[in-house]
């Protein structure tokens, strides 16, 4: 009969093969599901997973969907690293973009290089404010983080709605709900011309180099991993909880907000209803893919931005639905959580009637 | 005030407050058995996908219940297959089927996006349904109105006056003391879970069968989270989830009332209320945290193994 035992020590190769079983899976059953919709299956894996990545444009759209996912992840890992269940990043992204709208459209009239950065320190700012919610919630109130920050999440959704369709709808707009275009000085420069890719991409990788420092290299990722592994040594070592907690949701709110600032000021342009195609919960499934850690959100967030683009590609192509981007998401998470169980769990086959007892085989059964 | 508002009002607020109590109801004793499954959503949503396309293609509402709550009961046990069995994180594992649900609801439901079918009707119960305001309030909704009645009573019962409810109970506070008295704490954990997922799809089914009847891409719009945070409000106790669920239920259509008043607020801003309402509350029950503390069941959020 096979049994699940636990592993001695957790498994650091499965730790890292784990995605990867997880992949292999959800393209296996994205084949099946492609064959019981009756379709090509090879054909639509192609054009999921190869055609999106098959030129330079492609890559550069790839580059423009990893920039939120990163910017987003690098901050929940942050917070997860503490067993802070942090949710809100979509609320977080949505804040930010609302934030940096607000500036952008005040400083419609001005030019010059202090612009932009002002919009994104806007976003950044909005983007911090609304994680600090959830955090003064949790330090001040003991309320749970993951309900209250799914609520700010709705609300943050709710008050960009307004926004674009009351203060800050274009008055010459035909009576769309969205902004007036920014002007070009409150527009992210190019990263390569011809393409949509901004330098947004770089502030993700930039994030992720930076959540490296400070989770491998300074006292307080010191701090935060072992307020995650043990709440109570971390009591014991005087840690002060709270300035953590608010320090984990400030930098992933404020990261979350320069990714929404980034969404607006860099491919729409403007402020509109669906900034976001949530990517603040796609990011949940980048730090988990990422297993937690800098260089693995990297190459996460990148598969995780292919799925958007394999989604519009299988919708354009092949006439699919587009959800279908969210289900391989789905997927590839469930898959992970169920492969992640072997990094503390083996596998072994034991005979289902236990052997009789002699001295010789309880002897090495208290030795083992 | 004239009591034909006041009536309506609050007839409105049971109906709201409907799958909020049906999904709430499965999650709490899902918790009173140590399983916290943030995967509501998740099978909502596909109660609410599968319970429209049954009663689409068969034409029965029936047939669309029983699909809804075959599709939470298939949901909640990958959730029970990860979070038991694996014993993984409940958080993640939780949240991984609120993602999934997400998704596979869109995309199995993508085709049934705009058709519609003809919902549940209200039907008076007789005697009872002529009460003034009571009867129009409580006794003349549709079926799955009365059923969640039913089904809180019984909840009630099993919980508090049945020797299955003290198994759950005793699972719940202590698995380890569970397992010594010889009880299959794994085994009750798995129908527990099983019990939420079909009371979830039985609640994504209130949505997309009565009241709203028609599907879209996320429409069950955080409900099942909001359950969960009823049953923390409920601290854990059947009674006062009904009660709750329909103060919720009140808070979610008081754009409605405050319009009626003539209130000139954007539907915008109002909408947000029921959101507003979670966190004042959560906020409101955290300020004494003994409170949750001696109510919360002993080993919820926490995996078990039992020892060989």
């Amino acid at each position: 009969m096979l049994q699940l035992e636990r592993r001695p020590l957790p498994s650091p190769l499965m730790q890292w093969a784990s995605p990867l079983i997880a992949l292999m899976l959800t393209v296996i059953t994205g084949y099946l599901i492609f064959m019981a919709m009756g379709r090509d299956p090879l054909r639509s894996l192609t054009f999921f997973f190869i055609t999106p990545l098959s030129s330079a444009y492609g890559w550069a759209e790839l580059g423009l969907k990893m920039a939120p996912l990163l910017l987003c992840a690098a901050g929940l890992t942050l917070c997860y690293r503490a067993k802070l269940w942090n949710i809100g990043a979509e609320g977080h992204l949505l804040m930010g973009a609302l934030g940096a709208s607000i500036v952008a459209v005040e400083l419609r009239g001005h030019s010059g290089a202090w612009v932009l950065p002002l919009v994104l320190l806007a976003g950044m700012a909005f983007g911090a404010f609304w994680a600090g919610l959830a955090a003064g919630l949790k330090t001040r109130f003991n309320a749970n983080e993951i309900l209250t920050t799914i609520m700010l999440n709705y609300i943050a959704l709710n008050l960009l709605v307004y926004a674009v369709h009351g203060p800050l709808r274009d008055p010459f707009g035909f009576g769309f709900p969205q902004s007036v275009m920014f002007s070009d000085s409150a527009l992210l420069p190019k990263l390569i011309a011809g393409t949509r890719l901004h330098i947004g991409w770089l502030f993700g990788l930039l994030a992720a180099v930076a959540v490296w420092v400070v989770l491998a290299r300074s006292f307080i990722g010191f701090q935060l991993n072992v307020l995650g592994q043990d709440s109570r040594a971390a009591e014991f070592a005087g840690f002060h909880q709270r300035w953590l907690v608010w320090f984990a949701f400030l930098v992933a709110g404020a990261l979350a907000g320069l990714a929404g600032a980034s969404e607006v000021t860099g491919p729409i342009g403007q402020l509109v209803p669906h900034v976001s195609v949530s990517y603040g919960y796609t990011a949940i499934i980048v730090v988990f893919l990422g297993r937690m850690h800098p260089i693995g959100i990297v190459a996460a967030s990148a598969l995780l931005a292919l799925t958007f683009l394999g989604g519009e590609m299988l919708q354009i192509a092949m006439n699919m639905p587009k959800s279908i981007t969210q289900l391989f998401q789905g997927l590839l998470l469930f898959y992970l959580l169920i492969s992640d169980a072997f990094i503390h769990f083996r596998l072994r086959f034991k005979p289902a009637v236990p052997a009789p007892v002699t001295t010789e085989n309880a002897m090495t059964t208290q030795e083992g | 005030m004239d009591w034909g508002l006041i009536t309506n009002v609050l007839s409105a607020a049971v109906i709201a407050g409907t799958p909020l109590l049906l999904v709430a109801l499965g999650a709490l004793v899902c918790e009173r058995s140590g399983v916290l499954n943030l995967g509501l959503e998740g099978m909502m949503l596909m109660g609410a996908m599968a319970g429209f396309a049954a009663a689409t293609v068969t034409g029965s509402l029936l047939g669309g219940v029983l699909m809804a709550m075959i599709a939470g009961i298939v949901m909640s046990m990958l959730f029970a297959f990860m979070a038991i069995t694996l014993a993984a994180n409940q958080y993640a594992a939780g949240l991984s089927l609120t993602i999934f649900g997400t998704g596979l609801s869109a995309f199995l439901g993508s085709g049934y996006v705009g058709s519609t079918v003809a919902g549940f009707e209200r039907v008076a119960i007789p005697l009872l349904g002529d009460l003034p305001v009571l009867g129009r309030v409580l006794f003349q909704q549709d079926i799955l109105v009365y059923l969640s009645f039913a089904l809180a009573v019984g909840v009630y019962v099993l919980l508090n006056h049945s020797r299955a409810g003290l198994i759950i109970r005793a699972v719940g506070e202590s698995p380890e003391s569970a397992n010594a008295n010889g009880l299959k704490v794994l085994a009750v954990r798995y129908l527990a879970v099983g019990f939420g997922g079909a009371m979830a799809g039985l609640g994504g089914a209130y949505l997309s069968l009565a009241y709203t009847p028609m599907w879209s891409e996320n429409m069950t719009a955080g409900r099942g989270w909001i359950a969960l945070a009823l049953v923390v409000f409920a601290t854990w106790r059947p009674e006062r989830l009904v009660l709750g669920a329909y103060l919720f239920g009140l808070a979610s259509i008081l754009h409605l009332v405050l319009q009626g008043f003539g209130w000139r607020i954007s539907t915008e801003l109002l909408a947000m209320l029921p959101y507003v309402v979670t966190i004042l509350v959560l906020v409101l029950l955290s300020v004494n945290p003994m409170r949750t503390r001696l109510n919360t069941p002993l080993s919820l959020g926490q995996p078990y193994r039992p020892s060989r």
